[in-house]
């Protein structure tokens, strides 16, 4: 039988990327490649005021623009049951074209259909809006006292949208009043923005039998059809959903925003295809911002540095409607990490959520929703907490870790992590890089007054959106799911419910297939994106791919193995009990000499299948029973100019534990890249309103993403501590960088200035906030 | 994001250029490396109803170095970054600040004469010209005229070409061998404008003292700014820490910024100080002094 | 207005408007939608062509008109005879790209900056490339793909 001995295991291979070569050669697919006849352009009018009555939306100029050929408003939608969107996780609505009055700066107000982008701008700049500006709520401290009620829309008269906690308040308030040492910090993570390459845009098309084909740029194709369907009522199976290449998402992808509705009502409207590309000003300032959240942290610990106890107050700005795309039972996501990789004997957490007049959002950029709050909150709180006692912020995590031994660990705000070593982890990456050579250099330059930081962050994720305990987008559970199909020539086809955009799915897919079933992945075709086709899936977002998706690959391929065994069995001519595993072959047992390959059975399988059922294909929806918790150690070296407050970050180093690693190269792009998007959030990234609530970051000039020269060099490590209950083990990397990171790049900092006894910098780390602390602290040490 | 309708008329010599301008009046726009006017017209911010493009004037395509360095109206900062001499020390202002204008892509089409025609406050050249004591080349209806920078940057985004004109050319006055600058910025990131930024230029007579000092700061006023008592207090003097150190207070006294994301106005102003005395100090210690 | 341009070797002929960006001429005009547009302020560079052989432009920032005459070459003209250009093969082995929505612009930039420096240092890489954004690599690996394509152009002059 087989003689082929040149089958080699797929996991844990530095492959490179399946996808690359269309992208090398421009062939990649992105949504604004697309042209079909007739094809419309949509532009936006969008409102200049951040809170205003509509008075009269006058069209007729709009309509005297050659080329414009329709342009509908609220009133329009609104008459036609369209006025407003559900937002994902079920606890407020958004309007797709504003109703009345406007509620940001920003926000969608008409849309103009034209025969070219020239033609659609002029006209979206000739409609007249007459506003009446109302008194603007800029900030969630100033919305919280309900003097300007920004929703009369909603039942609940008031601009707080929501309590959540978690824990157990009264004992975590003795415990901190108990304790030796405490701490109190107010931190604010900044509202930022993923801000992704290409912008997001559709185009929409009804085909001759009034079918709807929505090219989107979307993370979660699936989850688009079916909100479409239940907004515009079209029934589903008339709604085929295709996301193709995507520029990048970080979470900027997942909401359904008010430009799509426009596109599709505009082509069922007018009975063409329309196009919609929205502007990098309109991607920043109206579609998912990140973060935004005030949060109050307070640790209790005895005088040796054990910890007694976390408390977590935040106050959060969700803009003007709550469409956080947040997919969990809880308004407040996964922030109950907030205890991070410690052995809190008590903790409690508690978010209150405003209404302002910005942009809406609250996505989850990069983060398993509020995940990275809670990290950096815990990260920055622990060194807050090692500077109070006087004591190594290593020593000091090194003495709160939880211990290898207590996985599966419960923690005291009610998740379960998996299993981790963080003590091995920490000690990986202190050698790697030479921390105590490093002390004694600062030691040295403090000597000297210079002012250099090392900062440390040893964090906890939790990834994988989820177990259908936790989560539900529109009541629907987030399992993923997929499907295998093995040609007769031991190729095949994968699809899954999840959708790269860079994560590079097409080549790790391929490989979890090949390693499962001795194929060879170059082989195995991925196609994502496309409704028609690919199981019904919740995307990719929150790290949730590989654990939920790849582990479906994982079964789903066992699926296949098991129905190839009987086939095997009747190749070999023995029973299928006889049938053993080995080697990526099938052989009889004790026997390898008699074996047969996939590629073997797969031909049988359409050929010579005995007894057994034709076809080699398997289908697994997944619904992970559990969580990953991936966690990592983090080492960020800084010096500090005194005169100009610039930050230079010499090294850093990121030790991430993942779990298996199915591609050790893409785990590491995954790394670098989410360790840039946290450099530029910590240092450059904001997006700011002014006191009258205008948006002051609207594009690429002052919502900075950082360049080539201003990035730091990475260096990366890995541990490797498989996840107990996923199939292969592995846990998901791709917003670890990013969760963990800016935490301790602040460290480092603050660390730097510790000696002028500066205690916290507020993001970003400007190096006009540096000068400003090293001033007044300065100051402050002269006038003592 | 397009912009508003616009005719567009090519210019086939400089001569056509002018004749087109003369006749079109205020409605037109000189396109020129267009890396500022391209993205102002993509958001309407500019809507000119003509450009005269100059792109393919081959005659204002130049860079001479005779005594004075003259750079032409479409002359790139690209080249400039590229050209030969400017390795050399007596330009060494010249070659700090063709490596930090803009990014490197931007530099490609970017042209210095229309960096300085659009006068943005927080503009590179436009301080670097007036440290340098550039001078500009104009045509108006009387034929060409020379004007020097001070007199060319009027204010914010307004200098002295009225309508109807246009730029032909910038001239940098020849430095000796005991000339030597430095350019000293502080962005946010590539392809910023300044958050502070120096322009510095130093002459030293034989004995080592300052024959004369040109300082200017972008991003410090409505207009670039010329430094004037900080040029007063080098002339004559032999330099030393003190010295720079005056210097930089000066200037941090004299800039007068506006609070805007890039920072506030105490922190623009130190900046001033501190990047002017770092300037000196390297513009000195390319001449071979130590201070 | 009429245009000429010629683009990886082909003549267009197109009547556009004035105000069409080069960037779209290269989508819309001429179905080449490798040159991606990624901001309205040439800051990301997802739109870089070279034009006239060795000068990195950002095509959105740049009417069609301007390039009337001129040769244009985009990421869809790379690779000659089916055999990829050293750069691209440098990008694919080094894992130089993630969304590839920033990698026309990468390799037309970085092209350019090859035929003026052919050995550049990994510093004078960043800074060459600091007009194009990249979300996804945080630029480790676009770096040791433009320094792998040097060496491997320097090697083989005539794959140029």
């Amino acid at each position: 039988m087989s003689t082929d001995t040149t089958i080699k295991g797929s996991l844990g291979v530095p492959m490179k990327r399946k996808e690359d070569p269309r992208f090398i050669q421009g062939k990649g697919n992105y949504v604004d490649d697309l042209s079909f006849p007739g094809m419309l352009y949509m532009a936006l009018v969008r409102s200049p005021y951040p809170h205003a009555e509509i008075a009269g939306i006058d069209i007729s100029e709009a309509m005297k623009v050659p080329g414009v050929v329709a342009v509908i408003t609220g009133k329009d939608l609104e008459a036609a049951g369209l006025g407003w969107l559900p937002t994902f996780h079920g606890l407020d609505k958004q309007m797709v074209l504003a109703i009345g009055k406007v509620l940001f700066q920003y926000q969608e107000v008409a849309a103009v259909f034209a025969e070219s982008r020239g033609a659609a701008a002029d006209g979206a700049e000739a409609v007249q809006v007459d506003y009446n500006p109302l008194p603007v709520v800029a900030d969630p401290f100033t919305s919280k006292k309900d003097e300007v009620l920004l929703r009369p829309d909603r039942e609940a008269k008031t601009n707080h949208i929501y309590h959540w906690e978690v824990g157990d308040r009264d004992r975590t308030d003795q415990a901190l009043q108990a304790s030796e040492k405490r701490i109190r910090q107010r931190m604010w993570f900044p509202r930022c923005h993923p801000a992704p390459l290409e912008p997001c845009g559709c185009v929409a098309q009804f085909d001759k039998m009034g079918r709807l084909h929505f090219h989107v740029t979307s993370q979660a194709p699936h989850v688009y059809r079916t909100a479409v369907s239940l907004v515009t009522g079209i029934p589903e199976d008339k709604i085929h959903v295709i996301s193709p290449d995507i520029g990048g998402g970080f979470g900027n992808k997942v909401p359904v925003y008010p430009g799509y509705v426009c596109a599709i009502v505009g082509a069922l409207k007018i009975g063409r295809p329309v196009k919609w590309i929205e502007s990098r000003t309109e991607n920043l300032t109206s579609t998912g911002f990140a973060r935004d959240y005030h949060m109050d942290v307070e640790i209790g610990a005895k005088a040796d540095g054990t910890v007694t106890a976390l408390k977590v107050s935040t106050t959060a700005d969700h803009g003007a409607f709550d469409a956080a795309a947040d997919p969990s039972k809880y308004p407040a996501g996964m922030f109950g990490i907030v205890t991070g990789s410690y052995t809190f004997p008590t903790a409690h957490a508690e978010v209150d959520a405003f209404f302002t007049n910005k942009a809406p959002g609250g996505i989850a950029y990069r983060c398993s929703f509020r995940v990275t709050e809670a990290s950096f909150a815990i990260e920055r709180g622990m060194d807050i907490l090692a500077d109070e006692l006087g004591m190594d912020p290593v020593e000091l995590r090194r003495k709160n870790f939880v211990k290898k031994e207590q996985f599966p660990f419960p923690s005291v705000l009610g998740f379960t992590y998996d299993s981790g070593d963080y003590h091995k982890t920490l000690e990986v990456a202190l050698e790697k890089i030479g921390y105590q050579a490093l002390l004694k250099e600062q030691a040295e330059k403090r000597a000297k007054g210079e002012l250099m930081g090392i900062g440390i962050s040893t964090f906890t994720e939790v990834v994988g959106a989820g177990p259908s305990k936790h989560f539900d987008i529109l009541g629907i559970k987030m399992f993923d799911s997929a499907e295998i199909r093995i040609h007769p020539t031991g190729s095949g086809i994968v699809r899954t419910g999840a959708k790269s955009q860079g994560q590079g799915h097409e080549t790790t897919w391929a490989q979890i297939v090949a390693e499962e079933l001795g194929l060879d992945p170059q082989n195995i075709l991925v196609e994502e994106g496309d409704t028609d086709t690919a199981p019904y899936g919740l995307g990719t977002y929150a790290s949730r791919s590989t654990p939920t998706a790849g582990a479906a690959l994982a079964m789903a391929a066992r699926r296949v193995r098991e129905r190839a065994r009987k086939i095997a069995a009747h190749l070999l001519e023995v029973g299928e009990g006889d049938v053993e595993w080995k080697d990526y072959k099938f052989q009889v047992k004790g026997v390898p000499a008699k074996s047969v390959t996939m590629k073997e059975v797969a031909f049988a399988a359409y050929t010579n299948m005995g007894q057994n059922e034709p076809g080699l294909e398997a289908t697994q929806y997944y619904d992970p029973p559990n969580m990953t918790f991936p966690h990592g150690a983090y080492i960020a070296v800084v010096d500090v100019d005194r005169d100009t407050g610039e930050v230079k970050v010499r090294r850093f180093l990121a030790v991430d534990d993942c779990g298996t690693i199915i591609n050790p190269m893409i785990v590491e792009g995954q790394v670098h890249g989410g360790l840039t998007e946290g450099f530029a959030i910590a240092f450059m990234q904001e997006i700011q309103y002014d006191k009258d609530g205008n948006n002051l970051n609207t594009n690429f000039t002052d919502y900075l993403v950082p360049t080539s020269l201003e990035t730091p060099h990475w260096e990366t490590a890995h541990t490797v501590t498989p996840s107990p209950h996923h199939p292969i083990g592995a846990k998901g990397v791709g917003e670890s960088p990013n969760v963990g990171s800016p935490a301790a790049f602040v460290n480092a900092v603050v660390d730097a200035l510790s000696p002028l006894g500066v205690r916290h910098i507020e993001m970003p780390v400007t190096r006009d906030k540096v000068w400003r602390a090293i001033r007044d602290a300065e100051a402050k040490k002269g006038q003592s | 994001m397009i912009p508003a309708a616009f005719d567009y008329r090519r210019a086939g010599s400089a001569d056509d250029a002018f004749a087109q301008l003369q006749k079109l009046g205020g409605d037109a726009r000189v396109l020129a490396g267009g890396q500022s006017l391209i993205p102002a017209m993509r958001f309407r911010l500019a809507r000119p109803s003509v450009l005269v493009d100059i792109n393919g004037v081959a005659e204002l395509d130049y860079i001479t170095m005779n005594g004075a360095l003259t750079l032409g109206a479409i002359a790139r900062d690209s080249a400039v970054e590229r050209a030969s001499w400017i390795g050399e020390r007596g330009w060494s202002l010249i070659h700090d600040v063709s490596r930090v204008v803009a990014d490197p892509v931007v530099r490609q089409m970017g042209t210095v004469v229309g960096s300085l025609c659009h006068n943005d406050p927080s503009g590179d050249w436009p301080a670097v010209a007036l440290a340098a004591r550039a001078e500009m080349v104009v045509r108006g209806k009387d034929g060409q005229r020379t004007v020097p920078i001070d007199q060319f940057l009027v204010d914010s985004f307004t200098t002295a070409v009225q309508e109807g004109e246009m730029a032909l050319a910038v001239r940098f006055p020849a430095p000796d061998d005991r000339t030597a600058g430095s350019y000293q910025k502080v962005e946010r990131k590539v392809g910023d404008y300044a958050t502070a930024a120096a322009a510095v230029q130093v002459s030293l007579n034989a004995d080592g003292t300052v024959r004369g000092a040109g300082i200017a700061l972008s991003s410090a006023g409505p207009c670039a700014v010329r430094v004037t008592d900080a040029e007063a207090l080098l002339k004559g003097q032999t330099p030393t820490a003190d010295l720079i150190r005056a210097a930089g207070e000066a200037a941090a006294k004299q800039s007068d910024p506006q609070a805007d994301l890039r920072g506030s106005v105490e922190y623009k102003k130190n900046l001033a100080g501190v990047l002017v005395s770092r300037g000196l100090r390297q513009a000195l210690a390319r001449l071979g002094v130590q201070s | 207005m009429k245009v000429s341009i010629k683009v990886n070797g082909v003549q267009y002929e197109k009547d556009v408007e004035p105000r069409t960006l080069l960037a779209y001429f290269l989508r819309e005009d001429c179905g080449l939608t490798g040159t991606h547009v990624g901001c309205d302020t040439s800051s990301c560079g997802c739109c870089v062509v070279v034009m006239d052989g060795d000068r990195a432009v950002k095509a959105c920032t740049m009417f069609a008109a301007q390039a009337d005459g001129h040769e244009i070459l985009t990421v869809e003209g790379l690779a000659q005879g089916g055999a990829l250009h050293p750069l691209q093969q440098a990008f694919w082995d080094q894992h130089g790209l993630q969304c590839g929505y920033c990698t026309p612009g990468m390799l037309m930039t970085s092209y350019a900056l090859l035929k003026h420096k052919p050995n550049p240092s990994d510093g004078e890489i960043r800074e060459e490339l600091a007009g194009n954004l990249c979300r996804c690599t945080g630029y480790n690996n676009i770096v040791k793909a433009v320094r792998q394509a040097a060496e491997t152009l320097q090697a083989a002059p005539a794959t140029k």
